[in-house]
C-alpha cells in the first residue's frame, strides 16, 4: 500500500489540510464552540491523518494521533467534559501532530522531547484504561482442527450458509470457487432441506450445504482464510480425513431468513430512487460540508502552463496590433474594434487563470495562530492574535513564501513589542497584549499588516545598535524613518538581542529580502509607547506587471511602473554637477542624485546630454529618492514576466525579461538594486552624511 | 469482464492508494468521498464490490451499508468495509450492518485484492 513515493506526496498534501481543518476545529473550540459537529470535525481529522499514515508506516505518528483520536473520542462522546486545561493539551497536541508530520515528511526522527509530555498529558485524560484497549484484540478463531502430518492430506469442509450468509453480499458458488483454488477439489451439494412445492422454496433461506474435499494441503489455513468473513454466517466445519475417520454429518443451516419474495426480488423498474434532477440538487446540498466535493485539486504545474500559454497570449495580441498598425490598411477601423475585443478578451483569461492561482491567506494566518501561541508561552506574555481578511485571495507562491517572513515578525512582535504583563499594567495598558494580522486587497496589490500594541520602537536604542555595528557613521543624520529601516539592514540582529525566541538564525534582514523577492514591500510605522506596524505591500501576481518601455542607448528595457514616481524632462538650470561624474536634479527645492542607467547597464560612452533624456524618479523603501536617466520613453503597458535566474543566475540590476510586441525581449530593470548599488558607490566615494545612510538602509 | 469497485473513503491519501493499488491488480476504480457521494454513486454505477470507510463526513460506512442493503439496486453487492479498527466491536457493528468483509488500514495490497477476488470471484 506504500510503493509509490507520488503516494506519499499525496499523504503529506492531505495532511496539510488536515491540520488546518484541526486547527480550525481547535480555534473554534477554544472560543467556545463545542457542538458535536465542531468536535467531530477535530475528531475525524485527527482520525484521518491517522488512517493514512498507517499505510507509510509512521509508527509515532499514528501512535500519537490514535491517543490524541481517543481523547477526541471521549470528549465527543462526553465521557470527558472540557475545561481549559484539556483545551490547551488539545491544542498543543495540535501542535505536536503537525511537527510530527513535518519530520516524517523530512524523514527525520521524532522529536521524543517534545511529544513525550504531550502524550503524557492525553493519556493522563484516558485514566488507568490504555487507550488501546479496544485495539490490536486477536480474534482466535474456535475450530477444532487436527494437525495434518503431511502435505498430502485432504480436507474435508462442510458449510451450510445461513441467511445472513446470502443478505450480506456473498455467494456460496465464489466460496466454491475459491476452495477450488487450493488444490483439487471434489463438491457435492446436500439438498436434501428444499421442500417439496415450490411456493415454499426461497433461495434465500439457508437451505442448502455443500460438501468440499481438497487434497494435498498442508494445513487448514487457507481454508479457514476463505471463511474469513462468514464463519459466523454458517454452519462451518474442516476436518482431516483419514482412513478411519468418520464423515462428520453436514451441518444444518439457521433458518432465520424470513423474508418473502416480494421484497428481494431485484426489481429495477420500481427502482423509489429515480434519478431527477431535483435529487441531484438535494444531494448536492448534501454535500455542502464536503469540500472535497466541491472543489477541483489540479497539479500546479499544469496551471503554471496555462499561465505561460496567457501570457504568451497577451503578447501574441500585441504583436497582431503593431502588425496592423505598421501594415497601413485602409479602412482598418473596424479590424481595430475587434482587436480591441480581443485585448479585452485576453485580459480576462489572464485574470480567470491568476484566480486559479489565487489562495485565501487563511491557512497561513492559523498557522501564525500557534507562532503566536508559542512565542507567548516561551516569553511569558500574554498576548491575543487577532486575525483579520482572512478570506483575502493572494498568489499560491505568495502565500507559500509569506510563511517564514510571517513567522519571524510575528515572533519579533511579541518578544521585541509587546511587552511583559506587569510591565503593560503599569503603563495603564491591558495585561494582555494585542497582535492584529490583517490581510485586505488595495488597488492591484495585497497589504498584509501586522500590528502590536506593544512598547513601540525605540529609535535612540536602535541607532546605537546601528552606530555599534557599523552600520551607519555616528554623525549621520537619519530621519525617523531611516532608523526604522536600520531593522532590515544585514547584521543588525545581535547577540545581544537573541533570546529563547531568535536566535534561529534569521534577521530582519531576512524578512526583506523574502519580500523584495515577491516584488513586496515593507513600511513601518511606530509611535513609542503606542505601538509597531509592520505593513508588507505586495502584487497581487508575479507573473504580469505594469511596464515602462523605455529605450537605452537603443536598447529596449522595461521599468517596473511601480516603482516610478514621476517622470521627468529636466531643464538645465536644474541640474548641478558634483564631482566629475555625479549630477543632481533640483526639484520642488530637493536634491536628488541622477543615476545613468545606460552606464550602470554597462553601455558605452557618447552619452546623450542630460536635457535631452527622461529621468524617471524613483522611490522604494529602502533607498531614498533618486532618478534614472534614460534616452527615451517608448510605452507603458502591461508585460509578461519571464525569469533569466534559471539559465543566467541573478545579475544584479535586472530582475526579469519579458517579450515584446515586436517578438523582441527586453530586460526588466531592477530599480531598487541599480539605485543601491549606486549608493553604495556613493557611500565609498563621499563624505556626505546622507549618503553614508542610504547603505545602512539598504 | 472487468471487475468494477466503488471506494469510498473521506482520506485523498487511502482513495489514491486503494485506486493505484486496484487498478493495478486490473479492476476499474471509481471513488466517493463521503457515505453521501457514495450512495449517489452507488446509484448510478454498477459496483460489483464496495469498499467503504467507517469514520466518513455526511454519513458514515455503516450507513452506506444499511443504504444499499435496504435498496433494491444490486443490494447484494459484497462491501468492504476499511477501517483502522479492529477487533471484536468493530466486526459486530459491520456484521450488523451487513458488510460482506472488512479490511484493517494500513491495508496489505495482495491481500486486499486476494479478497476481492475471492468476493467477486474475479480472475
Amino acid at each position: 500500500m506504500t510503493g509509490d513515493p507520488t503516494m506519499r506526496d499525496v499523504f503529506f498534501e492531505e495532511c496539510e489540510d488536515l491540520i488546518a481543518a484541526l486547527t480550525e476545529g481547535l480555534t473554534a473550540m477554544r472560543d467556545g464552540r463545542t457542538d458535536s459537529e465542531t468536535v467531530n470535525a477535530v475528531f475525524r481529522a485527527v482520525h484521518s491523518v491517522k488512517g493514512a499514515a498507517g499505510a507509510f508506516a509512521l509508527d509515532d505518528l499514528v501512535g500519537f494521533a490514535h491517543t490524541f483520536e481517543t481523547v477526541l473520542d471521549h470528549v465527543r462522546s462526553q465521557r470527558l467534559a472540557l475545561d481549559d486545561r484539556i483545551l490547551h493539551v488539545l491544542q498543543r497536541s495540535g501542535d505536536v501532530l503537525a511537527d510530527l508530520i513535518d519530520t516524517a515528511r523530512e524523514d527525520l526522527p521524532t522529536n521524543q522531547a517534545q511529544v513525550d509530555p504531550v502524550m503524557a498529558d492525553l493519556q493522563s485524560f484516558l485514566g488507568d484504561a490504555p487507550a488501546d484497549a479496544e485495539d490490536f484484540v486477536f480474534e482466535a478463531l474456535t475450530l477444532a482442527f487436527d494437525a495434518p502430518d503431511d502435505a498430502t492430506s485432504t480436507y474435508v469442509v462442510t458449510f451450510a450458509p445461513s441467511a445472513a450468509f446470502y443478505t450480506s453480499g456473498n455467494d456460496p458458488v465464489l466460496i466454491i470457487a475459491a476452495l477450488q483454488a487450493l488444490g483439487p477439489t471434489r463438491v457435492s451439494v446436500d439438498t436434501s432441506r428444499l421442500p417439496t412445492s415450490l411456493e415454499e422454496l426461497h433461495w434465500q433461506d439457508g437451505l442448502l450445504s455443500w460438501r468440499v474435499e481438497i487434497d494435498g494441503l498442508g494445513s487448514d489455513l487457507p481454508i479457514l482464510e476463505v471463511f474469513e468473513f462468514v464463519d459466523d454466517l454458517c454452519a462451518l466445519q474442516v476436518s482431516l480425513r483419514s482412513a478411519d475417520t468418520d464423515i462428520p454429518d453436514p451441518p444444518q443451516a439457521g433458518t432465520t431468513a424470513a423474508a418473502t419474495a416480494d421484497d428481494v426480488v431485484d426489481t429495477p423498474s420500481v427502482d423509489p430512487q429515480p434519478d431527477t434532477g431535483d435529487q441531484k440538487a438535494r444531494s448536492a446540498q448534501d454535500r455542502g460540508g464536503s469540500r472535497a466535493a466541491t472543489s477541483l485539486r489540479v497539479d500546479p504545474e499544469r496551471i503554471d502552463r496555462l499561465i505561460n500559454a496567457v501570457g504568451e497570449l497577451i503578447i501574441n495580441q500585441s504583436v497582431i496590433s503593431q502588425r496592423l498598425q505598421q501594415a497601413n490598411l485602409p479602412n482598418a477601423a473596424e479590424l481595430f474594434a475587434d482587436l480591441d475585443d480581443y485585448k479585452l478578451l485576453a485580459r480576462e483569461i489572464q485574470e480567470g487563470v491568476m484566480a486559479i492561482r489565487a489562495q485565501p491567506v487563511k491557512p497561513l494566518f492559523q498557522r501564525m495562530l500557534r507562532i503566536a501561541r508559542e512565542a507567548a508561552d516561551a516569553t511569558g506574555k500574554l498576548v491575543e492574535l487577532i486575525t483579520e481578511g482572512d478570506a483575502t485571495e493572494v498568489d499560491k507562491t505568495v502565500v507559500e513564501r509569506l510563511a517564514d517572513p510571517l513567522t519571524h515578525m510575528i515572533r519579533n512582535a511579541i518578544d521585541h513589542g509587546i511587552e511583559p504583563p506587569d510591565n503593560r499594567a503599569a503603563a495603564g495598558k491591558n495585561r494582555q497584549g494585542k497582535l492584529r494580522l490583517a490581510a485586505r486587497q488595495r488597488s492591484g496589490s495585497i497589504v498584509i499588516e501586522i500590528a502590536d500594541d506593544g512598547a513601540g520602537l525605540n529609535r535612540p536604542k536602535i541607532r546605537e545598535i546601528a552606530v555599534s555595528k557599523g552600520l551607519v557613521a555616528e554623525d549621520a543624520q537619519l530621519s525617523e524613518t531611516e532608523i526604522d529601516h536600520l531593522l532590515f539592514a544585514p547584521g543588525f540582529s545581535t547577540a545581544k538581542e537573541v533570546t529563547n525566541l531568535s536566535g534561529r538564525g534569521v534577521g530582519m534582514d531576512v524578512v526583506k529580502t523574502a519580500i523584495t523577492a515577491l516584488g513586496g514591500r515593507v513600511a513601518i510605522t511606530s509611535q513609542f509607547g503606542q505601538g509597531t506596524t509592520f505593513s508588507i505591500t505586495l502584487p497581487l501576481t508575479l507573473a504580469v506587471m505594469d511596464g515602462m518601455i523605455i529605450n537605452l542607448g537603443g536598447q529596449t528595457m522595461v521599468v517596473p511602473i511601480s516603482s516610478i514616481l514621476e517622470t521627468v524632462r529636466p531643464k538645465a538650470a536644474d541640474l548641478s554637477q558634483i564631482g566629475l561624474n555625479n549630477t543632481l536634479l533640483r526639484i520642488r527645492g530637493e536634491y536628488v542624485p541622477i543615476i545613468d542607467l545606460a552606464e550602470r547597464m554597462g553601455q558605452s560612452a557618447t552619452p546623450r546630454e542630460m536635457t535631452d533624456r527622461v529621468l524617471l524618479l524613483i522611490q522604494t523603501d529602502s533607498v531614498p529618492q533618486c532618478a534614472l536617466a534614460v534616452d527615451d520613453i517608448f510605452d507603458q503597458r502591461q508585460v509578461v514576466v519571464k525569469s533569466m535566474q534559471g539559465n543566467y543566475g541573478e545579475i544584479s540590476g535586472i530582475s526579469g525579461a519579458t517579450i515584446l510586441g515586436d517578438g523582441k525581449i527586453a530586460l526588466i530593470i531592477d530599480p531598487e538594486a541599480v539605485a543601491q548599488g549606486n549608493t553604495a558607490y556613493a557611500a565609498t566615494n563621499s563624505q556626505n552624511g546622507r549618503d553614508v545612510s542610504y547603505v545602512a538602509a539598504c | 469482464m472487468v471487475t468494477r469497485i466503488l471506494a469510498i473513503d473521506d482520506s485523498r491519501t487511502i482513495r489514491s492508494l486503494l485506486t493505484q493499488t486496484l487498478q493495478n491488480a486490473g479492476f476499474e476504480v471509481s471513488t466517493a468521498v463521503d457515505g453521501v457521494d457514495g450512495i449517489e454513486k452507488f446509484r448510478h454505477e454498477d459496483a460489483d464490490l464496495v469498499i467503504t470507510d467507517v469514520n466518513m463526513p455526511n454519513k458514515d460506512g455503516f450507513e452506506v451499508i444499511a443504504d444499499i442493503r435496504g435498496g433494491t439496486r444490486n443490494r447484494t453487492v459484497p462491501v468492504l468495509v476499511l477501517t483502522t479498527e479492529s477487533g471484536a466491536a468493530l466486526k459486530e457493528r459491520a456484521r450488523k450492518a451487513g458488510a460482506t468483509g472488512w479490511i484493517v488500514k494500513p491495508f496489505d495490497d495482495e491481500a486486499l485484492v486476494a479478497v476481492i477476488r475471492r468476493l467477486t470471484g474475479a480472475a
